[in-house]
């Protein structure tokens, strides 16, 4: 089910409405607060659910985990760069805890920035592959990345 | 002027009991509408419904007095210092405002109610209060309605769309600027705009205090018991069915999510702020 928005939690920060990719949580022009203006574009990406600093954004989480009527809500700290989820079965009984490691190196640092990258040539700009695609994939670059490339060998059946 | 009363020679033209009454008349009415929006909008009936659902998942017991202490720390905090807002600027703007209209409305309360006493020289700390009380109202408000309104930049409302929604804050920032204008009017001798200024004042507060109902001055009864119940939700583990984030470095933790020491080290190092670097105001 698309996101939904606790109106006594949620202060009109607008985090939710910078992160979502699909642009479709605004701030309500009558009560100040954030709400999924279209439901049915919403792929579910639990970014404005992460993003959001009061929780005050949840979703209902898919019977392919837990049976319907459970409780999924997460919680992601940036500052110590772990994702923590909560599943709650709907009997109350069943309570599971998650964490996760989302980043091993300092936010904003390491990963290089596109305005530093020259920018694409016309011959770029008509080619198949995007920009500042992988070198991995490319043929014209070193050639073909195969498992023989790579020093390693195919096994059969089921192996560590 | 600013340290007269300026309640004091308005008592020439209208008698303070008239005044007084009004003033009753105001509480009355923000008691009523705030009962009605607690029927209205059930909210008393959602806190405790809430209260109870997370009773049932809570891992130990929270007493009488943990209970008194999370009150305090939650009259500290988030009533007294407004700590919920992440945004610092909303913070300022927001305590300037509320300081200022506590401070707006116990003086205009103290200056009426005092008035056959008050054309003396008594009330001169109390009135310089009531005009800085007008002025921080004003501060704090078209700060919040010029710059930080919550919906500006996203829905590209200019500072001149009001709606609905915005009759606290207009109500407010008009009776807290009209009470200045006509204070310093009727210091200057008065006249027809002074009257202007006086009638704009008292329409504007009328609005305030009458449509609780409708305005969002409700906020600052149910946001305190918000507040209260997520430390409680904090407090009995519950933790209004979020997760807990532990500390890293503990072996247990290491243990039971060995992806932790095997991707982010013994010692994961603080990784900054993340998407906090950024201000949301370019949505």
């Amino acid at each position: 089910m698309p996101t939904f928005v606790y109106m006594t939690r949620c202060d009109g920060c607008g985090q939710c409405v910078d992160i979502c990719p699909s642009d479709i949580m605004h701030i309500d022009p009558k009560v100040r607060r954030a709400y999924n203006i279209e439901p049915n574009m919403c792929w579910e990406c639990y970014s404005c659910v992460k993003a959001c600093p009061h929780n005050a954004i949840d979703v209902r989480g898919y019977a392919d985990f837990a049976p319907l009527g459970h409780s999924v809500r997460v919680r992601r700290d940036e500052e110590k760069g772990v994702i923590a989820w909560r599943i709650i079965f709907r009997n109350g009984e069943k309570d599971m805890n998650l964490l996760a490691p989302i980043t091993t190196k300092p936010w904003g640092k390491h990963i290089p920035k596109l305005a530093d990258v020259p920018a694409p040539s016309a011959e770029m700009r008509d080619s198949q592959l995007l920009f500042n695609e992988p070198k991995y994939i490319r043929f014209d670059d070193g050639g073909l990345h195969t498992l023989e490339s790579a020093g390693l060998k195919l096994q059969s059946g089921v192996y560590n | 002027m600013i340290t007269s009363n300026p309640f004091a020679e308005l008592s020439a033209l209208i008698p303070p009991a008239v005044m007084q009454a009004y003033v009753v008349l105001m509480v009355l009415l923000v008691i009523g509408g705030t009962l009605l929006d607690v029927m209205h909008k059930k909210s008393a009936k959602y806190f405790f419904e809430k209260g109870q659902s997370l009773k049932k998942i809570a891992k130990r017991e929270v007493n009488g007095g943990q209970k008194i202490g999370l009150a305090v720390q939650t009259l500290t905090n988030e009533v007294l210092t407004s700590s919920e807002f992440d945004n610092p600027e909303r913070r300022v703007s927001h305590l300037f405002t509320m300081y200022g209209f506590i401070v707006f409305v116990v003086t205009t309360a103290i200056l009426i109610f005092g008035l056959p006493a008050a054309e003396g020289e008594g009330s001169a700390l109390t009135a310089l209060l009531w005009h800085a009380g007008a002025l921080s109202i004003c501060i704090g408000g078209y700060w919040f309605w010029l710059k930080i309104r919550a919906d500006v930049r996203s829905e590209g409302h200019e500072w001149y769309d009001v709606h609905q929604s915005d009759l606290f804050i207009v109500s407010l920032l008009l009776m807290a600027t009209f009470a200045l204008i006509w204070s310093l009017l009727q210091a200057a001798g008065g006249g027809v705009l002074a009257g202007i200024a006086f009638v704009v004042f008292i329409v504007a507060a009328t609005t305030l205090f009458s449509t609780v109902l409708w305005s969002k001055f409700a906020h600052m009864f149910f946001k305190p018991a918000a507040a209260f119940q997520k430390k409680v939700a904090v407090a009995d583990g519950s933790r209004d069915k979020l997760p807990e984030i532990p500390e890293l470095t503990d072996p247990e933790v290491k243990q039971k999510y060995p992806d932790i020491p095997e991707y982010m080290g013994d010692n994961p190092p603080y990784m900054g702020l993340g998407i906090k670097r950024e201000a949301p105001s370019h949505y």
